[in-house]
């Protein structure tokens, strides 16, 4: 291989990578696997496009986002730390105080290693859930949008396999190799994390994934931020604020349609599911069964109500709390407890546990808080418009998987329920075959610039003041 | 308050808008001097420390961090009014200058202009509403050039440039068509302070790049006056002069009547030559950014210059879409070709150009040197009367509902 590679220009960076000969030949026998990985597995027939991406090239504000029409196979994946402060200190657990790690701590390798390659797995795991989506694409402004989150996980993946091959030696070098041969859906080598396995059939899937299951990527990466290994905080600090750019996405795709639809029965005057429906817009239960969906099986995301690795990985110190600064706790927690749901005898009832057991419930209620407000904020759409309509997301309980309540049967509202009664009821609560056939059927693709599919509305602003006719994306 | 606010007392307001707002906090991390701060409801800015600094601008995933709007400092936004906001106040109505304090030889160069239509009109129904005179000769704005390139080819004899200038954080809002004067440093052959010139503003009212607070100018080196002798021109060769970083002062704005319409559906007919151009450049890069809400009728552009490589703008021009403006080119020296002005190419369209000018949603523009205008009205004349219409009738009545607008230097 060239030694004569500009690293600088080709893999932005402020890792110093140019000086780091090891990391170099590591990048370089990876690379070629990974541009490989997005030529198989990337956005489908995406290669040869012309896309309005923006590119970090530094970490400075000016630097943070440059746009500009670029292939993605050239997209520069970047590799950027957020800056370190001199003297930080480990926030939490019974390291609290210690100065912060710059290497990996031998006892803690293997956990730290599961935690940086569970959390990379997702990033090409959601790159190839999505791949199908361009071809249904409501306008050229969503499918740059759509790439623009592609291309941010595909450097989420470099983020995390930078760290791999940086301190994790031989292992993590074919931990590496490893996120590139699995495949989300696969039966035979499947992504880690059962979410990250389920299809993104359409678009409103998408609005929904990205909104919720890309808000628990906003919450992991918040609690890696603390963590005592420096360069995993650093390093997902800056993936936070590409990681707002997907919410984003979710965020307003979902109003957009929510929108929309609102305006259709306003201009039909009518509320029936059906008449909107034909009219060619997305009813709001239909959108209500999408976010039960959605939330349910995210929260499931974050893992047992109780768990022990939980509360290993936060006294060890490599993985803390949302926003543990801001707490006025004691940051070691062993004689804090938390409440947690059980259902006994029929009912729903709060218990106490140790809460370093409880960190994954604390992480998911955190989550919870947050996810609530931007459904609040869709709320606010359908007032302005008129219509007596709330969605609301379901009771935590509802449609769990995992944990004590994946035991149950919960309704939405938060009633234990009968198998039977559930049965009755589910095509109300969740996107049945037919609702999803109807959306599909939804999904033509649109690429005249400035035209958007009927069952969604165009955005507020465009991508970096550009026009909502803007070619943001180029087909050749 | 008082008639004629000073400049000092306003600013510009930065606010984030909570209805595109995702609350991702990005730009409260983003911000270097703490600037912005939030509750479980909104995201907002402090106005007494923000210095407009635009770091939190690009990396805001949704566009709701770059709202601005043009304030009396003394009545900014609290952050507790921010906080209790579901979406952005509509703006506040500034208290423009009155037309009176408009210094005497701003209004000799105005009546000049516009004697073409009997002196200044009114401006279409529904222009929107213009500042005027909001910086005076005593009381200037400052404006810093952020750039400056020359839109004419090389080997083109005219040297045409289009500059930038950025108000940073001073309010100076300006709508397509109206103009701003330029005092040139220093004093004339007399010991006097040279006279102001005005320059047609040639971007739309959010600024050259859409959001920012800049205004884009056309403006042409003069080397020769009306009769071709040598003569430098003061004003223009100091702003062709100037470099990226200069600071220049700014009064104005100015102008009440060369306005563009803004209801769906209305037209605009424009004819110019050279830097009349610029105003022109305005209100089609006004229709151009707002073209996806498909309100506007049509545009049909005249435009003269000597040769294709004299012509400022030709390349943006030739990239806009037919369907999107009907553009007319007339050269008058181009190699091997018979000369043709613009009155030729209007009597070339007569049929399209009477028809336009029947529709009282159209509005007629027309901004270049005085001799251009004598053509044209010739060439409307002879049009209309190809048509069975009676040019000398419909005049008057362009003139009474605002459709005619002539600006000639």
């Amino acid at each position: 291989m060239s030694t004569d590679i500009n690293y600088s220009e080709k893999i932005p960076n402020n890792v110093n990578l140019a000086e780091d000969r090891t990391l170099q030949r590591a990048l370089e026998h990876w690379q070629p696997g990974f541009i490989s990985w997005w030529k198989d597995m990337g956005p489908e027939g995406s290669l040869d496009y012309d896309v309005y991406l923006r590119t970090a090239v530094s970490v400075e504000p000016n630097g943070w986002a440059q746009f500009g029409h670029v292939k993605m196979p050239d997209y520069r994946w970047g590799i950027f730390l957020t800056p370190g402060q001199p003297d930080a200190k480990i926030g939490f657990g019974e390291h609290k105080g210690e100065p912060v790690w710059q290497e990996v701590p031998g006892e803690h390798r293997a956990n730290l290693r599961r935690i940086i390659v569970t959390q990379g797995d997702t990033e090409p795991a959601s790159v190839e859930q999505q791949r199908h989506l361009g071809l249904t694409c409501p306008s050229l402004y969503d499918l740059r949008n759509l790439f623009q989150v592609n291309v941010e996980e595909g450097r989420h993946l470099w983020a995390m396999v930078y760290l791999l091959h940086r301190h994790f030696g031989r292992d993590g070098r074919e931990e590496a190799e490893a996120l590139l041969t699995r495949r989300s859906g696969d039966s035979d080598n499947p992504r880690i994390l059962g979410a990250f396995n389920e299809k993104t059939p359409d678009w409103l899937s998408l609005f929904m994934f990205t909104y919720f299951t890309d808000r628990d990527g906003k919450y992991q990466l918040c609690a890696l931020a603390e963590s005592g290994f420096e360069p995993l905080a650093r390093t997902t600090k800056f993936m936070l604020t590409e990681e707002a750019h997907h919410m984003f996405v979710g965020e307003s795709g979902v109003s957009r349609v929510i929108q929309r639809t609102c305006q259709v029965m306003n201009e039909l005057k009518t509320d029936e599911p059906a008449k909107v429906r034909a009219a060619g817009a997305i009813d709001l239960p239909t959108i209500q069964r999408y976010l039960n969906f959605h939330y349910s099986v995210t929260i499931d995301l974050f893992g047992a109500d109780q768990s022990s690795n939980a509360a290993t990985f936060y006294t060890s110190g490599l993985k803390g709390r949302f926003e543990e600064t801001r707490r006025s706790d004691d940051h070691v927690l062993k004689s804090e407890t938390y409440r947690l749901l059980n259902i006994i005898d029929g009912r729903l009832v709060e218990h106490e546990a140790p809460m370093l057991n409880a960190l994954n419930e604390v992480l998911r209620d955190d989550y919870i808080k947050d996810s609530v407000g931007g459904v609040e904020r869709w709320n606010k759409v359908i007032d302005k418009a008129g219509v007596a309509f709330r969605l609301k997301v379901p009771h935590k309980a509802f449609h769990r998987k995992i944990g004590t309540l994946s035991e149950f049967r919960v309704s939405p509202d938060g009633r234990v329920i009968s198998e039977t009664e559930w049965t009755a009821n589910v095509t109300g609560w969740l996107p049945t075959a037919e609702d999803r056939a109807f959306v599909a059927s939804l999904m033509g693709r649109v690429v005249e610039p400035g035209k958007f599919a009927n069952w969604i509305a165009p955005p507020a602003v465009g991508v970096n003041r550009q026009p909502l006719n803007f070619e943001y994306v180029r087909f050749n | 308050m008082a008639a004629a606010a000073p400049s000092a007392e306003f600013s510009r307001q930065h606010l984030i808008d909570p209805e595109v707002c995702i609350r991702c906090n990005t730009c409260e991390a983003t911000c270097p001097i703490h600037a912005i701060t939030h509750d479980s409801r909104n995201y907002v800015v402090d106005f007494a420390i923000c210095n407009a600094c635009n770091a939190c601008l690009s990396p805001c995933p949704t566009g709701a961090i770059d709202h601005w709007r043009q304030v009396l400092k003394s009545t900014a936004y609290t952050l507790d009014e921010q906080l209790s906001w579901d979406s952005l106040p509509p703006p506040i109505e500034l208290e423009p200058g009155s037309q009176a304090e408009v210094p005497s030889e701003i209004r000799e160069l105005t009546e000049i202009a516009t004697a073409g239509q009997g002196g200044p009109a009114s401006p279409p129904w529904s222009a929107d509403h213009s500042y005027v005179n909001l910086y005076s000769l005593a009381k200037p704005a400052i404006a810093t050039v952020a750039g400056n390139y020359r839109l004419t080819a090389e080997g083109a004899s005219a040297d045409i440039r289009h500059i930038v200038l950025d108000f940073g954080n001073t309010v100076f809002p300006v709508l397509e068509g109206q103009t701003l004067g330029i005092v040139p440093p220093g004093l004339d052959r007399n010991g006097r302070l040279h006279f102001v010139r005005l320059y047609s503003v040639a971007s739309p009212r959010d600024g050259e790049r859409p959001g920012y607070n800049n205004v884009a100018l056309t403006i042409k080196r003069v080397t020769a006056d009306h009769e071709g002798k040598p003569a430098i021109g003061v004003g223009s060769n100091y702003m062709c002069d100037l470099a990226i970083g200069d600071q220049l002062k700014v009064v104005g704005p100015y102008g009440a009547s060369f306005l563009m319409p803004n209801h769906p559906g209305s037209s605009l007919m424009m004819i110019c030559t050279g830097t009349g151009s610029a105003p022109m450049r305005a209100m089609t890069e006004r229709r151009r950014r707002r073209r996806a809400l498909e309100e506007a009728g049509e545009l049909l552009l005249f435009f003269g210059a000597r040769a294709e490589e004299e012509l400022p703008y030709f390349g943006p021009l030739m990239k806009l879409p037919k369907e999107f403006i009907d553009i007319n080119f007339a050269f008058s020296r181009a190699p091997n070709q018979p000369r043709k002005y613009v009155q030729d190419r209007i009597r070339e369209r007569a049929e399209k150009v009477v028809q336009m000018l029947r529709d009282e949603n159209c509005y007629v523009y027309l901004c270049g040197l005085k001799g251009m205008e004598e053509g044209v009205i010739d060439a409307f004349r002879a049009v209309c009367h190809e048509h069975g219409q009676n040019w000398d009738e419909l005049k008057p009545e362009l003139l009474a509902k605002s459709r005619l607008h002539i600006e000639t230097y």
